[in-house]
C-alpha cells in the first residue's frame, strides 16, 4: 500500500516562511482537512502536495519516493481544485467540463457528471453568466468524471465557498466514493462539510516565528 | 491526441468568440504599414525598395499585440495549473499554444499581406517569395513569442518586456525574409537559398523553444 507524507516542510511565499516543520501523512482512504487562519499557508500546502511548487526544506514522498523524482508521474494522481476555478467566461458550461474531461482523458458520460451537481439546465449558457455557487459545481463537476486513471490524491481548496446545502452534500457523496475506491482527500476549508470524517492539521501550529 | 486537440479548439473557440481581436492584429498591420508611403514619399521606386522590409517588420510588431492572450489567461484563472497536472505534456501544451496563436495571427496576416504589398508598390514577382517568407517567418515569431510570454507571467508590464526578448531572436528572421524577397524583386539568381536558410531557422525553433517554454511555464507557478 503506497504511502504518501510530507516530512519536515518548509513552505516560502516571496521573503516569508509561512511555516516549517510541517509533517503529515496520508493513507489509502484517509481524508486529511487543513485547518488554519487565513494566510497560515493551508493552499501553499496544496500547491506543494500537487507537485506545483518545491517547499524551501523537507520532502513530499511517494511509497518510498520523492516525488520530485518523477513529477510528471505525481501529477497524473493528483486533482487538484484551486481557488482559482479555471473557468472560460466566453465558453458554456458543458465546453469547460468538456475541455477537462478530454484532458484528463474521461471516458464516461459527460452529461452523467454534469447531472451529478444538477447542472444539466445550465449546460448551454456561457460561464459568465453563473454564479459564485454555479461556478463552483462547474468546476466540482471535474470531480464526477470517470477518469480511465482514476486520480488517487484529490487536493481540493475551500471547495465549499458559495456552495449551498445540496452542493454540499453531492460533494460529500463523492468524497466518500472516492475514499471507499481507496482514493486520499487533502482539503483546506474554514468550514469543512459536517458529514466528512478525517484526521484535523492545523497549520498554525507550525507557523515560522515572525523574525 | 485528444487532449492537444481539446486544447487548441478550446484556444481557437475563444479567440473566435472575440473576434475582435484578431480584427485588431491585421488593421494594426495595414494601417502601421500605410504610414510609411506619407512618411517616406510616394516615389514608387523608394517604395518597393522598402516593401519587403515594412511588411516583415508590421508582421512582428503586429504578432507582439496579441501575445498577452497567449497564456496570461491560464495563469491568472488557475487554467495554466490543471494544464501543467494533466496527462498533456507541457511540451506539447507550449506547440499548440503556438499552433492556436499562429491560426489567430500569422495566418489572418499573410492573408493581409499582399494588400499592404499592393500599397507599398512590390513588384509582382516578389508576391510569391514575400508569402513564402512570411510562412516561414509568422510561425517562427510565434513559436519565440509562446517562450518569451511563458518568461514573463506574472511580471509587471511584461508586455515591454517580452518585446525586448523577442525582438533580438527576431533579427536573423528578418534579414533572411527581406533577404528572398529582394532576391526575388532584382531577380538574382538562387533566392531560394534564402528561403532555405528561413526554413532551417523555422525547425531549429520548433525544436529547441516547447521544451524551454514548458521550463518557464513551470517556473511561473511554482
Amino acid at each position: 500500500m503506497p504511502s504518501f507524507e510530507g516530512r519536515e516542510l518548509a513552505c516560502q511565499r516571496g521573503e516569508r516562511l509561512l511555516f516549517h516543520h510541517l509533517d503529515f501523512t496520508l493513507d489509502e482512504g484517509e481524508a486529511l482537512i487543513l485547518v488554519g487562519a487565513n494566510g497560515s499557508g493551508k493552499s501553499s500546502l496544496l500547491r506543494l502536495a500537487a507537485g506545483l511548487s518545491r517547499p524551501a526544506a523537507g520532502a513530499l514522498i511517494w511509497d518510498g519516493r520523492e516525488i520530485t523524482r518523477d513529477l510528471d508521474l505525481h501529477h497524473r494522481r493528483v486533482i487538484y481544485l484551486g481557488h482559482a476555478d479555471g473557468l472560460k467566461a466566453g465558453l458554456t458550461v458543458r465546453e469547460n467540463v468538456k475541455f477537462w474531461s478530454d484532458l484528463d482523458g474521461a471516458r464516461g458520460s459527460l452529461d452523467e457528471a454534469l447531472q451529478t451537481f444538477d447542472l444539466t439546465p445550465l449546460a448551454d449558457l456561457p460561464a459568465r453568466f453563473l454564479s459564485a455557487g454555479q461556478r463552483r459545481r462547474a468546476t466540482l463537476a471535474r470531480l464526477a468524471l470517470d477518469r480511465s486513471q482514476p486520480a488517487q490524491i484529490w487536493l481540493l481548496d475551500e471547495p465549499t465557498t458559495a456552495l449551498d446545502r445540496d452542493g454540499q452534500a453531492v460533494l460529500s457523496s463523492l468524497i466518500q466514493r472516492h475514499r471507499s475506491a481507496g482514493g486520499r482527500v487533502m482539503l483546506a476549508s474554514h468550514d469543512p462539510l459536517p458529514e466528512l470524517l478525517g484526521r484535523r492539521l492545523r497549520v498554525d501550529d507550525h507557523l515560522a516565528a515572525v523574525a | 491526441m485528444t487532449a492537444a486537440f481539446a486544447l487548441l479548439l478550446r484556444d481557437l473557440r475563444l479567440g473566435l468568440r472575440q473576434s475582435i481581436d484578431v480584427a485588431i492584429v491585421v488593421l494594426f498591420f495595414l494601417a502601421a504599414g500605410i504610414l510609411f508611403p506619407f512618411a517616406v514619399g510616394p516615389a514608387p521606386g523608394t517604395l518597393s525598395q522598402i516593401a519587403g522590409g515594412v511588411v516583415l517588420v508590421m508582421a512582428a510588431l503586429a504578432a507582439l499585440l496579441s501575445l498577452d492572450r497567449l497564456y496570461q489567461p491560464d495563469y491568472e484563472d488557475g487554467s495554466l495549473d490543471g494544464l501543467i497536472l494533466s496527462p498533456l505534456s507541457l511540451e506539447v501544451v507550449a506547440l499548440m499554444k503556438a499552433l492556436s496563436h499562429w491560426l489567430s495571427t500569422g495566418l489572418p496576416l499573410m492573408v493581409a499581406a499582399p494588400l499592404l504589398a499592393l500599397m507599398l508598390n512590390l513588384p509582382a514577382e516578389a508576391y510569391l517569395p514575400m508569402l513564402a517568407a512570411l510562412g516561414l517567418a509568422t510561425p517562427i515569431l510565434s513559436l519565440l513569442g509562446g517562450l518569451g510570454a511563458a518568461l514573463t507571467l506574472g511580471s509587471r508590464r511584461g508586455g515591454v518586456l517580452l518585446t525586448f526578448i523577442i525582438l533580438p531572436l527576431y533579427v536573423p528572421v528578418l534579414i533572411f525574409a527581406v533577404a528572398a524577397i529582394d532576391a526575388a524583386r532584382l531577380g538574382f539568381a538562387g533566392q531560394q537559398n534564402f528561403l532555405f536558410i528561413l526554413a532551417g531557422l523555422a525547425l531549429a525553433t520548433l525544436a529547441l523553444t516547447p521544451w524551454a517554454t514548458a521550463s518557464a511555464l513551470r517556473q511561473a507557478v511554482g
